[in-house]
């Protein structure tokens, strides 16, 4: 059991005192936190002051019409809990019982009535007239709005900011206490004098860390957590581990201009989407490369390094690298050299779609024989893909921009994407990596090229 | 070769380094401190608690002197003699029972105290070698506690009439002819215990003025006090050598002359012994000769820590102390880091001088908008009562809202001021708290009240 003492809050305008005009509570009552006490006048407005506890009223400060200091004895308060003595009724803030339209705290009508707008500083309701609207008659024709908070009530923190080689001012057991929670006292309003900084101020903190603000200071973590490397994750990192161990990758990053691709996208879309669905840049690439691999087909394989044998594929499946709850996923597109423009956009998404749901077939994970990686639009200048193991060839897609390029006289504002691709070394020599990557560059920048058949 | 382990090694049993260990002790680290001498350090064998012994006995022999017919107090007694070989074993008797106190503090913490010479082999290797055998000591966290020594002049060397502190505190007779080299507070407190217990003494000082880590306003009194004594204070005056009978010095206007000493002090500074332990063949980043630490006392060598004298200045055993818990707290994991808003330092000359936080030239040096205030112990009640006039209490704040930035006084027995100073300035008090705290009557302490009032405009008895 503890006997708490809510003192009368500072209910604002810095007044020094406040009359009691009604209880809310009896003796006896039992209260729950937050619930309205009592109701004080000031020279301003009317207020409720909330209790900060919850327990059974012993002890009322006074009697309606009895005008109390701010910071005297409003009630006591026996709770169950072990709690500190004292605790200031403006942990949370006093209401305001008479709230006109904005909820505020309503002026009373006359010549000095400008001068008496709200100490925090909200807008006047009708600043215009200078004049403000008259209060409520009563609850019932307007929305009460009595539980907002006043925000004139808190105790008025620091004001002054600390200069850059100023420290907070403390006493030491307070400065202390900050550290061991990692608080940096510098962000913590003091509401003592001169700004200094009490245990209930960093109670207060603590219980509320300002919006906006770190609660935690830069105190050094000594915490560390160890996550158990499983399933999916463990899949992942096995597939890494043996892609990037055992090939010697070649990356190559080239830019390529796609304001021709885009605008046929951007038309194709206006006039088909609604009936075949939108098309993404992934289906063009997708095109290109059965376009490029045609032409090399050493780059749609796969290389089974302990056997010493490339399966060379005439069928591309392509391998769409996606990101899945569980982690990288690469579902395949099959025959891709098949699949018209829309055909392969509609298997793309639906194929994307159920790898993150989870749904993907065995079948549908596996079995590619090259593949595309897009961070779309989080793509980065370039990248290094890894290849996708036992395949060959890997064709990352780059963000696309809007860039100033030289056309021999001007600069032109051209779509610009840069493409990174990776080659097994062992098996494609540098030369047909660069090849096939210019091969891709010259479809995308005249797409015409990759619906004309050779 | 004994081998042993440990979490918390520290070498140097002073100050910072016992109260590391006992610290430590209490936090269960399983901890070994070194010493090469006894526990306690300069602070407890020949610094802080030695002088302040010798200079009580030279305060109450003196005061037999004052009543010799002319005291106002009425009183008058014959003459009085002193046997200075009895003072310094009262002296040393005390020396012992404090060292023996903290070896036994230290044991019931259950600490493995060392005694030997430490040479760190690599940041985590001490050998510490004994006349009994040496130990290899590994331990994780290892704290340099090695202290300071004073500084020796090339051509005043330590031998025979050329005394350093030590030696002037093991004195067994009194010097008829005494000099002090060197006007800072070590050599002031000596010489005036001296010059109490009859010596001529004669100080100098190279620079233009006495105690310069202080005002004017701040030595004044002290100045007064030394030539009521008899002291001679020779300002901008150099020491040259040894003559054959005594000091051979070159005074302010250029004339070279020999000043008669039975007993030369050398009192010129203290410098950190960052080259002791073969700390050097750590490669420490240093600060001058002083082995640079953060706020946590970490070197720039990972699990090694300095505290102390060896650290920098101000050269205090009270911040030894302070570092020396802090550290042992760090390793047992704490959150705990330098934070203090000021350091008292007291100079116990005649009358002593206490100062905490800012002077109003530091202060305003620092961009502070100030406000400050004094109070006189003439105008205090319980000064005139203790015959101890001279002096007084100042107040150093900010002027926009008053946050107290400094205490400085002046006067008999002002050191116990030091905690109210400090309590004041660490927990952070304007000069309201101050003023609106109940001093109590009558004390020398009202003239903190007093001097905050007085600051404020509004000093009640003046």
């Amino acid at each position: 059991m503890a006997r708490i003492t809510i003192t009368l809050p500072d209910v604002g305008e810095g007044i020094a005192e406040a009359e009691l005009t009604e209880w809310n509570v009896a003796l006896g009552d039992e209260v729950q936190e937050d619930d309205v006490l009592g109701t004080v006048m000031t020279d301003k407005a009317a207020v409720e002051v909330p209790s900060s506890v919850s327990g059974k009223i012993v002890a009322l400060g006074g009697e309606p019409g009895d005008t109390l200091a701010i910071g005297a004895t409003f009630v006591e308060i026996e709770t169950d809990a072990d709690a500190p003595v004292a605790a200031p009724a403006s942990e949370t803030a006093p209401q305001s019982a008479q709230a006109g339209p904005e909820g505020k705290p309503q002026p009373e009508p006359g010549p000095e009535a400008p001068g008496t707008a709200p100490a925090d500083g909200s807008a006047d309701p009708d600043p215009g007239t200078g004049a403000p609207a008259p209060p409520q008659p009563s609850a019932g024709s307007a929305e009460p709005r009595a539980s907002q908070r006043s925000g004139t009530a808190k105790p008025e923190p620091r004001t002054r900011a600390l200069q850059p080689n100023e420290r907070p001012l403390a006493a030491p057991a307070v400065r202390q206490r900050a550290r061991d929670a990692g608080i940096d006292l510098r962000l913590v309003a003091g509401t003592g004098p001169a700004g200094r900084i009490s245990h209930q101020d960093l109670d207060a903190w603590i219980a509320n860390p300002q919006i906006g603000q770190s609660g935690t200071g830069r105190a050094p973590r000594t915490d560390s957590e160890d996550i158990k490397v499983l399933g999916m994750r463990r899949r992942i990192a096995e597939k890494m581990s043996i892609s990037a161990s055992r090939i010697p990758h070649i990356t190559i990053i080239e830019e390529v201009d796609v304001t021709a691709v885009e605008t046929l996208r951007a038309e194709l879309n206006a006039s088909h989407a609604a009936a075949r669905g939108k098309l993404t840049v992934l289906p063009f690439l997708m095109r290109a490369i059965v376009r490029a691999v045609a032409e090399q087909p050493q780059l749609n394989a796969t290389f089974d390094d302990e056997a010493g044998v490339i399966h060379q594929s005439g069928a591309v499946h392509v391998g769409i690298a996606t990101q899945t709850p569980n982690g990288l996923t690469v579902p395949v597109v099959r025959h891709a050299e098949a699949l018209s423009l829309w055909e392969a956009a509609a298997e793309i998404g639906r194929l994307a779609q159920s790898a993150r749901d989870g749904k993907a077939k065995r079948d549908e994970l596996s079995g590619s024989t090259i593949s595309i990686t897009s961070l779309g639009p989080l793509g980065a200048l370039a990248t290094t893909p890894i290849i996708n193991h036992p395949e060959v060839a890997i064709v990352g897609v780059n963000k696309m921009a809007v860039r100033p390029v030289w056309d021999g006289q001007a600069f032109q504002p051209r779509t610009m994407m840069n493409l990174s691709s990776s080659f097994d070394h062992r098996i494609i020599d540098g030369w047909d990596a660069a090849v096939f990557v210019q091969k891709l560059k010259a479809l995308l920048e005249n797409p015409a090229l990759l619906f004309i058949d050779e | 070769m004994q081998r042993l382990t440990c979490k918390l090694l520290i070498i140097g049993g002073g100050p910072g380094g016992y109260v590391c260990a006992i610290r430590a002790g209490q936090l269960g680290l399983d901890t070994i401190i070194v010493e090469e001498k006894t526990l306690g350090g300069t602070c407890l064998n020949v610094g802080c608690i030695p002088s302040k012994a010798l200079i009580h006995a030279a305060d109450e022999f003196h005061r037999l002197s004052r009543f010799d017919g002319t005291s106002q107090l009425g009183i008058s007694a014959s003459a009085a003699a002193i046997d200075l070989a009895k003072t310094v074993s009262w002296k040393d008797g005390i020396v012992d029972r404090l060292t023996g106190g903290v070896a036994g503090l230290i044991k019931k913490n259950g600490v493995r105290a060392i005694t030997g010479t430490a040479s760190f082999v690599d940041g985590k290797t001490v050998r510490v070698e004994a006349p009994d055998g040496s130990t290899e000591i590994a331990a994780e966290a290892i704290v340099i506690a090695t202290g300071s020594e004073p500084v020796e002049l090339p051509f005043l060397k330590y031998s025979g009439k050329v005394i350093d502190s030590t030696g002037a505190l093991a004195l067994t007779e009194v010097p008829e002819h005494f000099v002090v080299v060197g006007g800072g507070y070590i050599g002031l407190e000596i010489g005036t215990a001296f010059a109490k217990l009859g010596s001529h003494v004669t100080v100098i000082e190279a620079e233009k003025s006495i105690l310069p880590q202080y005002d004017s306003a701040l030595t004044r009194p002290v100045l007064k006090a030394l030539e009521k004594l008899g002291v001679t204070v020779m300002t901008g005056t150099k020491a040259e050598g040894v003559g054959p009978t005594g000091l051979e010095i070159e005074t302010s206007d250029g004339e070279t002359r020999e000043l008669q000493a039975d007993k030369i002090l050398v009192t010129v500074g203290r410098r950190p012994r960052a080259a002791e332990a073969a700390i050097p063949s750590l490669g420490l980043t240093m600060d001058r000769a002083f082995i640079r630490i953060d706020a946590q006392c970490r070197t720039s060598m990972r699990g090694v820590f300095a505290i102390g004298d060896v650290t920098g200045e101000p050269m205090l055993a009270h911040r030894a102390m302070a570092q020396g818990e802090m550290v042992a707290e760090i390793v047992a994991g704490h959150r705990r880091q330098w934070d203090k808003v000021a350091i008292p330092a007291v100079c116990f000359t005649d009358p002593e001088i206490v100062t905490c936080g800012l002077s109003p030239e530091e202060a305003r040096s620092a961009g502070h908008d100030i406000i400050t205030g004094q109070f006189p112990f003439t105008a205090n009640g319980r000064a005139m009562t203790m015959e101890n006039e001279a002096g007084f209490v100042r107040a150093v704040a900010r002027k926009d809202n008053h946050v107290i930035l400094g205490l400085q006084a002046v006067g008999t027995q002002v050191s116990e001021l030091s905690a109210a100073f400090a309590i004041a300035l660490e927990m952070g008090a304007r000069l309201e708290d101050v003023g609106a705290t109940i001093h109590a009557h009558p004390t020398q302490s009202e003239g903190l009240l007093e001097a905050a009032l007085a600051t404020l405009g509004h000093a009640l008895h003046i």
